[in-house]
């Protein structure tokens, strides 16, 4: 019986609510017990933002995440607000460009990725957030990596197919690094 | 088995009250229910349904009222703030003997309050919130699979006892994805002999109508009102268990605070702590039958809110004050950490 709490947080408008929908589709494909909760509000209008997702063999307790056993942090407040909150023995994942600080705590397991950098130079500069979930995927043995293809394709709009792709590239650039 | 899908809450609710027939939305935009009417307002013009975005909340509950006396199955839905407004429709939609659905997806209060979840409009949900002798059915999901089932039983609800059912949910359940499957779709359908539908000439005309100037007349009307809720009272509770055979203390909490509980309750049994959990499903009719049983197994019970104490009134009396009950809360929008809840357990076992 395993659960995994996974909490993405940056601002409005780098894709963490994207990012967490993805990892939750990937959970409802490979039937697992998935929540999603994001904020709501005024945050999705330019503030900070953050995405809870919980993957587990069980049915999903409270939706609410107080202590992540996986934190990505895409900017410098969302690190300062959930660093301490981190299971000990969790995962940290930061977007490097974008966040000069280093994780003091020396219980939890820290990767700085230049997730944007990497976005810019590989030409999909809004995919950042897709990179530092291609490293969730590697660091968490919920769900596996095959089939992001499909799973993005459960839920991105025929219209906008031609994204799926790109999605995939950012994911493996990620899963690499 | 159906397929699985990830809805939001808010959506399923849409989604699930278009599998049960509704085709008549009237609304106002408020955050954290929005996604119902977005979802409504681009599924209904494609399935023959009206999408209504009324001019204040006040407008749409009288447009429901009005679309209720026709038979049809209507809903609108709203939050905290905007439920206080439509109020007074709520109760001539009462005075009135009509079926309806109403949404609530609360948030802190009072007055213009916040955005974040909330569940502090239990008394205006299970007490009245409009003036007059009357009662909602209240509907309290805790998971999105339960935001759609509550959504289809409460248009189920509404026709058999000619009342509205109310939705209580609460900004967590309706923003959150959770997967989802539609397979246990059961609709009940009613005869309507009172429903205006205009008469061709063939019958006397119905009358809906909530006016009754001889105070005898309208006491006529109340009391058999009032039998009809006695039947509500006896057939309807809903409530689960958890947790519940050996417990020597009890946590009641419905909606979200009902899911941080079982968080707690699984770490307080980790730790050799006999606690379990009564979830009123209903919170009118309340579930008093499982509660006053509990009350001769237990020590005492938990009241765990996301307001200041309102459902623990009616755990009182269900209970026959034969045990303590301590409320364990958050206010405001925020929620209690399965921590908290935790402690508070603890300290019941300490009798605290």
């Amino acid at each position: 019986m395993k659960t995994t709490q996974i909490l993405i947080a940056g601002f409005g408008g780098q894709g963490v609510l994207f990012a967490g929908k993805f990892l939750a589709y990937k959970g409802l494909v490979q039937n697992k017990q998935v929540s999603w909760l994001p904020s709501y509000g005024p945050e999705m209008r330019g503030g900070t933002a953050n995405c809870s997702v919980i993957l587990s063999d069980m049915p999903v307790g409270s939706p609410i995440i107080t202590t992540p056993d996986v934190l990505v942090a895409m900017n410098l407040p969302s690190l300062q607000k959930f660093v301490d909150a981190v299971a000990p023995g969790g995962k940290i994942i930061i977007d490097s460009t974008l966040i000069d600080a280093k994780v003091e705590r020396t219980d939890v397991e820290v990767f700085y990725i230049p997730a944007t950098q990497m976005a810019k130079d590989a030409g999909f500069v809004t995919l950042a957030n897709m990179i530092l979930t291609g490293k969730v995927l590697k660091e968490i043995t919920d769900v596996t990596y095959e089939g992001n293809k499909e799973t993005l394709e459960a839920f991105i709009p025929a219209k906008k197919a031609n994204l799926i792709e790109v999605n995939c590239q950012a994911l493996q650039l990620g899963y690499d690094y | 088995m159906a397929e699985r899908v990830l809805m939001k809450g808010n959506e399923a609710i849409a989604e699930a009250a278009i599998r049960a027939g509704c085709r008549h939305y009237f609304g106002y935009p408020i955050t954290p229910q929005t996604e119902i009417a977005a979802y409504m307002a681009k599924k209904m013009p494609k399935i023959g349904g009206v999408f209504l975005q009324a001019e204040s909340e006040i407008a749409s509950i009288n447009m429901v009222y009005g679309a209720a006396a026709t038979g049809t199955r209507v809903m609108t839905s709203s939050s905290s703030p905007g439920i206080s407004l439509k109020s007074e429709g709520l109760s001539y939609i009462a005075g009135s003997d009509v079926p309806a659905l109403v949404v609530n997806v609360q948030r802190g209060g009072p007055g213009l309050g916040g955005i974040q979840p909330s569940q502090s409009d239990y008394f205006q949900a299970t007490k009245g919130g409009g003036h007059g002798d009357y009662r909602m059915i209240v509907l309290a999901p805790a998971s999105v699979q339960e935001m759609a089932s509550l959504t289809i039983k409460g248009f189920n609800l509404a026709d058999k006892y000619l009342m509205t059912s109310m939705i209580l949910a609460d900004g967590t359940i309706g923003q959150m994805m959770e997967p989802i499957s539609f397979e246990d779709a059961e609709i009940e359908n009613y005869e309507k002999p009172w429903a205006l539908t205009g008469t061709e000439g063939k019958r006397k005309h119905n009358i809906v109508n909530s006016l009754y100037l001889k105070p005898d007349e309208l006491e006529k009307k109340n009391f058999e009102r009032y039998e009809r809720y006695k039947i509500v009272e006896e057939n309807e509770p809903m409530w689960e268990e958890y947790m519940m055979e050996d417990a020597e203390i009890c946590v009641v909490a419905f909606g979200i605070a009902s899911r941080v509980a079982k968080n707690a309750i699984v770490a307080a049994r980790a730790e050799g702590i006999k606690v379990g959990l009564i979830r009123p499903i209903t919170l009118w009719p309340f579930p008093v039958k499982p509660l006053k049983a509990a009350a001769d197994q237990v020590k005492s019970f938990i009241s765990v809110e996301l307001n200041m104490g309102q459902m623990i009134e009616d755990v009182r009396l269900a209970t026959e004050c034969k045990r303590p009950v301590t409320l364990c809360n958050r206010s405001g929008g925020m929620i209690p950490s399965p921590e908290q809840v935790l402690d508070a357990i603890r300290n019941a076992q300490k009798g605290e």
